[in-house]
């Protein structure tokens, strides 16, 4: 029940409500649980809810560590 | 004075579809001459008669005969609507016989209480798709039932044309190395339909792909030697897969596929991700498959691209033995799957 | 797609995969679970399972909530529906999945019971607000990524006083999921692991220190990974190499969305709105204590089953399926004498054929190529 997807926020109508953007389809969702939330941030959306923010440099470094080639271990917590 | 035949016309802009209109009687009449005559005006409808005399048939050719059912919700979509939707799918189910389609009938079913305004304008739709393709609209047929019983309209188009002897088209003549071709991407049009759902809403701008394939197919059957073009199917409702494991049965053979072939419109592909729908089982209206030898793959694949509706065409798969006759695919990342049929109705997944 | 894409690119996947070739004792075997079904589903439609060498085997667990909904549950909606007349609106998930006396969710609203999809917790809600005169009830099911939503409904609804809205609350929980997995091993009812692939999404919401008590007290590696193939390739890649140096740790291969607290906004709002049940019924696993939810006392106005008291009861699965074994790991869809005959998408039987992230269904639907080359020997 995980089917999640990072995506855009590309207008904020209220605390509650925003508009994202995936790969150019839009739709409305709540925001209730990412009161942080900036427009142009990055959000996870699952049933019609953002229910965390996306951490750009994080999300590089994760690529990075795609990449690496062998010794260095994984991300620690 | 009398006047003379006065019949008061139909209130097109506010009446609604009622029972008297499908009892037979004047209003009936009324309903036929002012809407639908009028939208399909052609010599034979012109006659007035409940059927039409079509003329012989050339010698070496052969009847194709094709019908079709259309309950599509909601009644217009981004790009088309049922009327349009009806006689593009009856043309091309003529057309992937390798036939030209040259004549369709069509039956109503109409919910009472629709729109007079509404019906007017899916009829003329109707009406301007079969001229577009050139393609007449002979006889048809009216009833109206109850409301509740019947979702707004139900169109069933039923369509004939003519098929030289030069090809043999069927799903049963793929063989071990022919090619698989598609004529362009695919989901769009259940993408748009979906999108225009009332529990699924979201601004896109996809559009359905419903097209008329007759002359693409035409082209195809004009560049190919007989004996070279083995299969034409148009992926309709299940989506390609569904259509690719038809013919993989039908022929008793396996299909590889490559899906970095695949054509995919990235707002699909979103919307796809969006609503967790697999676009591989998503209804097309306006693509074709066509299955050809491998010695004319190729040409095949100019002959799409140098049309206006297979300028994305792309190479997808290989016919291969499989006493399964599975459909699997390599995937993007390098991996191995099934593509199986498909399961029920494809209802968004949230998982 | 930002953030999609790059995650699935296939040089990326091939050096991961070369990576984890490179890295496994040849000696040893792997059994790593994935929990989430999510993964399970990535898993099966990427075909990763050809880029990982024979002796990592990937074990699916439980972590699909409809695979684990009991159909007695599934009768509830039903009998609501068809018994009480209210809108029962469900995610599409649930829609297909066979229940009693040969009914569906889909087939009883061919009966005329007023099923709705919807898309989310909100839609249900507006659609109490635009039916006043109408019950509307929401099937609530999913792990702690759908309960968030589920709690901020049922909040809006208490705020508004809309008094013809209510909740079928059958939300599951995913840490005591995975203890029942670690301590059924020892008993030999669960297979043995030498490690887990966390879930991407639900440990947004819980945080990666959730996880700590199976790296400490069970001793297990875990690995949260994303929901992108390539995540899960190197979540992989890191619990070979926990197991190849004899770690176990939580480590956390999804940075970009997991931190170690979690969304307190989310944790909040589930603690507001619901309570531990004591014990509930797992499909394929049995009654498990402390894994589900139920709505508060604050919020008991909008429980389901205290307004309608829907008749629950057990309902059996049937006698040769192996769900049981399938959802512990200690048995394969292939070991099942119904899968792929009486059991498969279309007729499933079973828990782990009714949803495409089962591990039967999965199987089936993308991996079954497979087995002929096992058959053919």
């Amino acid at each position: 029940m995980c089917l999640a997807l990072p995506a855009k926020i590309v207008a904020i109508h209220s605390p509650t409500q925003a508009t994202i953007d995936l790969g150019g389809i839009k739709k409305d969702i709540s925001i209730e649980l990412v009161p942080d939330v900036k427009l142009n941030d990055y959000v996870v959306v699952h049933v019609g809810y953002a229910i965390g923010l996306i951490e750009p440099e994080e999300a590089e470094r994760t690529l990075q560590l795609f990449g690496e080639l062998g010794q260095i271990e994984g991300a620690q917590t | 004075m009398v006047k003379k035949n006065y019949i008061r016309p139909l209130d097109l802009n506010n009446g609604r579809v009622d029972m008297n209109h499908g009892a037979g009687g004047r209003a009936s009449k009324q309903l036929i001459d002012e809407i639908f005559a009028k939208a399909f005006d052609n010599e034979y409808l012109r006659q007035g008669d409940d059927g039409a005399r079509l003329p012989a048939l050339p010698a070496g050719s052969e009847w194709v005969m094709s019908t079709d059912g259309h309950v599509v919700q909601p009644l217009f979509f981004p790009g088309s609507d049922i009327g349009k939707l009806a006689v593009h799918g009856t043309i091309n189910d003529v057309a992937m016989m390798g036939a030209t389609p040259l004549y369709l009938t069509c039956s109503f079913i109409i919910e009472e209480g629709l729109a007079l305004s509404t019906l007017k304008t899916i009829v003329e739709s109707m009406g301007q798709a079969a001229r577009d393709a050139g393609v007449s609209i002979v006889s048809g047929d009216t009833k109206v039932v109850e409301q509740g019983k019947g979702d707004g309209v139900f169109i069933s188009t039923t369509g004939v044309g003519i098929a030289s002897t030069k090809h043999t088209i069927s799903g049963t003549n793929a063989r071990i190395g022919d090619v698989v071709l598609l004529s362009g991407s695919i989901a769009d049009h259940g993408v748009a339909v979906l999108a225009q759902r009332e529990s699924l809403q979201f601004d896109s701008q996809i559009e359905s792909d419903s097209a008329a394939l007759h002359t693409l197919t035409a082209a195809l059957l004009d560049a190919l030697p007989a004996g070279t073009l083995k299969t034409l199917r148009d992926p309709t409702r299940g989506g390609l897969a569904t259509t690719l494991n038809e013919i993989a049965v039908q022929s008793q053979v396996g299909i590889e596929l490559m899906e970095s072939s695949i054509p995919l419109k990235p707002q699909t592909e979103a919307a796809c991700e969006l609503l967790g729908l697999d676009p591989l089982y998503i209804a097309n209206e306006g693509k074709l498959i066509a299955i050809v030898s491998p010695e004319y793959a190729q040409t095949a694949l100019s002959t799409l691209r140098a049309h206006p509706l297979g300028e994305m065409a792309s190479i997808i798969g290989t016919v291969v033995a499989d006493e399964h006759c599975f459909v699997q695919m390599q995937t993007r990342l390098g991996g191995r799957r099934v593509v199986d049929w498909l399961t029920g109705e494809p209802l968004p997944r949230i998982c | 797609m930002k953030y999609i894409d790059e995650y699935r690119d296939p040089a990326a996947a091939k050096a991961i995969s070369a990576r984890i070739h490179a890295e496994v004792d040849p000696a040893r075997e792997y059994k790593l679970m994935e929990f989430c079904g999510g993964h399970t589903h990535a898993i099966a439609r990427y075909g990763v399972t050809e880029l990982l060498p024979p002796n990592v085997k990937m074990i699916h667990g439980p972590g699909c909530p409809v695979c684990v909904l009991p159909i007695g549950r599934i009768d509830q909606a039903i009998e609501l529906a068809l018994k009480h007349n209210v809108i029962l609106c469900t995610y599409g998930d649930t829609m297909r999945v066979p229940a009693s006396d040969g009914l569906s969710l889909i087939k009883a609203k061919a009966r005329g019971a007023d099923v709705r999809m919807v898309y989310s917790a909100s839609d249900a809600l507006q659609l109490a607000r635009d039916n006043p005169e109408r019950e509307v009830v929401f099937f609530a099911i999913g792990f702690e990524t759908t309960t968030p939503p589920t709690a901020m409904v049922a909040q809006a609804a208490l705020r508004e006083g809309i008094s013809n809205f209510s909740i079928l609350c059958c939300h599951v929980l995913t840490p005591p999921a995975i203890a029942y997995i670690l301590d059924s091993a020892p008993k030999g009812e669960a297979v043995t692991l030498e490690g887990f692939v966390g879930p991407a999404h639900v440990s947004i919401i819980i945080g990666s220190d959730a996880y700590a008590p199976f790296a400490k007290n069970y001793q297990k590696p875990v690995v949260i990974a994303g929901f992108e193939p390539l995540d899960v390739l190197q979540a992989i890649l890191m619990l070979v190499r926990q197991v190849n140096e004899g770690r176990h740790e939580v480590e956390n291969e999804f940075i970009r969305a997991v931190n170690p607290t979690g969304n307190a906004a989310a944790i909040d709002a589930m603690a507001d709105v619901f309570e531990l049940r004591e014990t509930f019924e797992w499909r394929g696993l049995g009654e498990m204590p402390k894994s589900a939810l139920r709505l508060n006392k604050k919020y008991r106005a909008l429980d389901a089953e205290l307004k309608f008291s829907p008749n629950y009861q057990s309902v059996p699965d049937h006698k040769q399926c192996e769900c049981a074994a399938i959802l512990r790991g200690v048995k394969t869809p292939i070991d099942c004498k119904l899968f792929g005959n009486v059991c498969t998408p279309e007729s499933p039987t079973g828990a782990c054929m009714v949803s495409s992230e089962g591990a039967c269904a999965a199987h089936y639907s993308y991996g079954r190529f497979r087995d002929i080359a096992i058959a053919k020997g």
